[in-house]
């Protein structure tokens, strides 16, 4: 695998949208070509090169090839954004849209990411080393079809209304998160590490949200069926078992209602 | 202005009868000419298709239900958002696009003139600035009638005078066009949480069935000889079965005879045929009715008819059959939007995606091909997307191409999902027929300007005609026999003329054009009794004064505008 490293060297005065910086829009290029790619800066086109210093060449393919990128992210937007393979690791906090529609490979941000990251995930691994704005793994504005497949962690915490919409794939948050987590779930998995704000899994008509903490305040729409030992990412632990939204519709499977499932710690 | 010479180019022109023959057309001061001087600009088309500019007849493509569709659907042009180089501007949205793209997209696939199809007359002056604001086509507006309760009133007692003196008055403060009428009756009854699903099916309160809505609105249009004729979304729309409605209401117009000076012979258009096409009980016996529809059609001269076909896109519904959207929502669930237009109409949006994996959308693709293959007379039959409720406009090449190419649109019907079942359920696979461009000028230039009362003007490449015309880099002699470069020479026109002036070449925008609002001002008899009426609804229901409702002529700066006088009818 070859090695791409990225080296801030000149803040843009706006934000920059690096639309370009992932391992598919990197392969098959030398350094002085990847330098060429374009990058917006409000309404006007720059070039990567104007704000980085690039060095390594990338591999033939996006799976042959990694990236780094080191310096000061934080107006830099839509980073490793619809990779599809390959690794990326960003040593800095980044702006909006990090790792959004993402479809496969490795993306490890070493920092903050700030909100409508990880947008519409459908697949790959995404690691936030650091805490997580709003809508995290949510879909985009006014879309029904949020994250589907693949694994994003947070370390940290996230902001609210994270995995709005999530039909997939499973996000796990180590640390707390705001308010309307898994608003509209409708598949996939949650895992919150710590505590919730109020209005978990709000009109949520399939899918699991696990929490360890506390929640502030619990929805109306949830109902206790049960409890049960299980092994949630590496804790074995009790959960209470709880069904819901039970305000929203549910489809039917063998003439059993589906409904969505909010396991609490004990 | 100047002078151009097209040469050598293959014309195809039904208002000539012009079959592809070589011949040279003539461009002088907006308009065809028998012979420009030596000095006139010379265009070689040799190898390439000459026809008048496309003229479509319905399309929802300004106002507000548009503008609603737009903003609520923010992640239709969050990809698809882009400047092109040149005179330009940014151009967005996929099946809500802007007023530009809009405007842009038409004229590079050959249009010169697009009909918005359904406005809501208290909200007309939204339409005119939409409409001011699509750049290079022509357009106009039909307002909707089908659910007004003036219109339902007066036609409960059979008062064809004074429908016909208040639908000149609408007309004249909305600067419409025509009559258009959506899910007769079912809107209005949808404010009851009801709908109108048959012409019997009674509107509450109001006491009039959609039968008699649609007899009265075809007699009030005929009565003021208005250039187009009365034009129907039918009642239960997209649902399965519903094909004998839609026979029902065609059959309304049996008896009925066109009254007007424009050279219009039909008393009816039904739009969007595919979605009033269906047989079976729900979605899983869903079959094809589209012969049985087409056997009538094709020998009841009186009626045209738009396709409306499926492009198997993900789209945006958006239709004034509020009832309609709310069904649509429950198959879906996604968003819905709703609104009531006080005395007048309702509109809905939901998001669509035509899946080809699913059956249903892959039937409803093929039905709406078997229209046009199927209809005798293509001066009747006119192809349209429903824009964008089948579909984008922007997808007409495709369409186009499937119904040229045989191989191709039955590439895509063998390789469905659960093609077996989508060729047992419709008749596409046993039609061989493919449409010929002569058929193809019939059915998106010479008709759809027939049947809009245009033909004097538009539509064909006449001496005299308005210089509306598309350049297609397709050589009838090699017809392009992959259906991708058929779709290709559709979507960017070699050259396109609107009022003789280039305004697209090379698939590039080069000039905004002169565009005009198309509006009808129809004269009546002095009519106190509905002038009162119009008083009184205002005062005592309409939410805003009558002196803020018309259409300042500031909102349609360059009008064209049709004059008709019912005064001595």
């Amino acid at each position: 695998m070859n090695t791409v490293t990225l080296t801030v060297k000149k803040q843009p005065e706006l934000y920059l949208e690096c639309e370009n910086v992932n391992p598919d829009a990197f392969a098959g290029k030398k350094a002085a070509d990847i330098a060429k790619l374009g990058a917006y800066q409000g309404k006007e086109t720059s070039t990567l090169g104007d704000f980085f210093t690039i060095s390594g060449d990338a591999g033939a393919t996006a799976a042959d090839t990694k990236i780094v990128v080191n310096g000061d992210c934080t107006k830099m937007k839509y980073l490793g954004a619809k990779m599809t393979a390959g690794e990326m690791v960003v040593n800095s906090a980044c702006d909006m849209y990090t790792g959004s529609w993402m479809k496969g490979g490795k993306l490890t941000v070493n920092g903050d990411v700030h909100s409508f990251c990880g947008l519409a995930m459908a697949g790959g691994e995404f690691t936030i080393n650091g805490n997580a704005g709003n809508y995290l793994g949510a879909a985009y504005r006014g879309d029904w079809r949020g994250m589907s497949g693949g694994v994003l962690r947070v370390k940290g915490n996230a902001g609210s209304d994270v995995c709005s919409f999530m039909i997939g794939g499973t996000l796990i948050v180590e640390g707390d998160v705001d308010i309307h987590l898994g608003t509209h779930m409708e598949g996939g998995k949650i895992i919150l590490k710590g505590n919730a704000n109020r209005r978990v899994g709000g009109q949520l008509v399939k899918g699991e949200i696990y929490v360890f903490g506390k929640i502030n305040v619990m929805m109306p729409g949830y109902k206790p069926v049960g409890e049960q030992e299980m092994d949630v990412d590496g804790t074995k632990a009790t959960f209470v078992d709880y069904i819901g939204d039970l305000g929203e519709r549910h489809p039917k499977r063998k003439g059993e209602t589906v409904y969505g499932h909010l396991y609490m710690k004990k | 202005m100047s002078e151009f010479i097209i040469k050598n180019g293959h014309v195809f022109d039904p208002v000539q009868g012009i079959k592809g023959d070589k011949k040279d057309i003539c461009v002088k001061d907006g308009k065809v000419v028998d012979k420009v001087g030596s000095s006139a600009k010379t265009i070689d088309a040799t190898g390439k298709t000459v026809m008048a500019g496309a003229l479509d007849i319905h399309a929802h493509v300004a106002g507000p239900k548009v503008n609603a569709g737009r903003w609520y659907r923010p992640e239709d042009k969050h990809f698809d958002s882009h400047k092109k180089a040149g005179i330009t501007r940014i151009e967005g949205g996929k099946s809500i696009p802007t007023v530009f793209k809009t405007g842009y997209e038409y004229a590079r696939m050959g249009f010169t003139f697009a009909m918005e199809a359904a406005m809501p007359p208290l909200y007309a002056r939204h339409v005119h600035e939409e409409i001011h604001d699509t750049p290079i086509i022509d357009e106009g507006a039909l307002p909707v009638f089908g659910n007004n309760w003036f219109i339902m009133e007066y036609l409960k007692n059979q008062e064809i005078e004074n429908t016909a003196a208040y639908i000149a008055w609408i007309l004249r403060q909305t600067k419409g066009y025509g009559i258009k009428c959506v899910n007769p009756g079912g809107t209005e009854a949808w404010a009851w949480g009801l709908n109108c699903l048959t012409i019997h099916d009674p509107v509450p309160y109001f006491d009039i069935t959609p039968g008699e809505i649609v007899t009265g609105l075809m007699k009030a249009n005929e009565y003021l000889g208005l250039p187009h004729s009365f034009h129907v979304h039918q009642n239960d729309l997209g649902n399965p079965g519903n094909y004998k409605t839609t026979l029902d209401t065609l059959k309304l117009a049996e008896g009925i005879k066109a009254q007007n000076t424009f050279g219009r012979e039909q008393v009816l258009h039904s739009t969007h045929l595919q979605f009033h096409s269906y047989k079976g009980t729900n979605w899983g016996d869903f079959e094809s009715a589209s012969k049985e529809v087409m056997d009538y059609v094709n020998k009841q001269k009186n009626i045209t008819f738009d396709t409306g076909n499926v492009t198997l896109d993900e789209t945006t519904t958006m239709t004034a059959d509020g009832p309609f959207e709310h069904h649509l929502h429950g198959l879906n669930h996604l968003k819905w939007f709703n609104v009531d237009v006080e005395l007048e109409t309702a509109a809905g949006i939901v998001p669509y995606i035509y899946d080809p994996n699913i059956s249903g959308c892959a039937k409803q693709w093929a039905i709406g091909l078997e229209l046009a293959l199927f209809a005798k007379d293509p001066m009747r039959c006119f192809i349209t997307t429903d824009h964008p409720n089948a579909g984008p406009f922007t997808r007409y090449p495709r369409v186009y191409a499937w119904l040229m190419s045989k191989k191709y649109r039955d590439e895509r019907l063998n390789t469905f999902k659960n093609a077996d079942k989508v060729i047992a359920g419709t008749h596409l696979a046993g039609i061989d027929k493919e449409l010929s461009l002569y058929e193809f000028a019939c059915m998106t230039r010479a008709g759809p300007a027939k049947a809009l009362g245009l033909a004097k003007d538009f539509g064909g490449l006449k001496a005299g005609m308005n210089a509306d015309i598309a350049i297609y880099n397709i050589n009838p002699d090699k017809f392009p026999s992959a259906g991708a470069e058929i779709e290709k020479a559709f979507a960017n026109v070699a050259y396109l003329f609107k009022d003789g002036k280039i305004c697209v070449e090379g698939g590039k925008v080069v000039d905004m054009g002169k565009k005009h609002t198309f509006w009808v001002d129809a004269k009546v008899p002095e009519n106190k009794q509905v002038m009162h009426d119009i008083r009184e609804k205002f005062l005592r229901y309409y939410s805003v004064n009558e002196n803020n409702y018309p259409v300042p002529e500031s909102y349609a700066p360059h009008q064209h505008i049709i004059t008709v006088d019912a005064t001595k009818a």
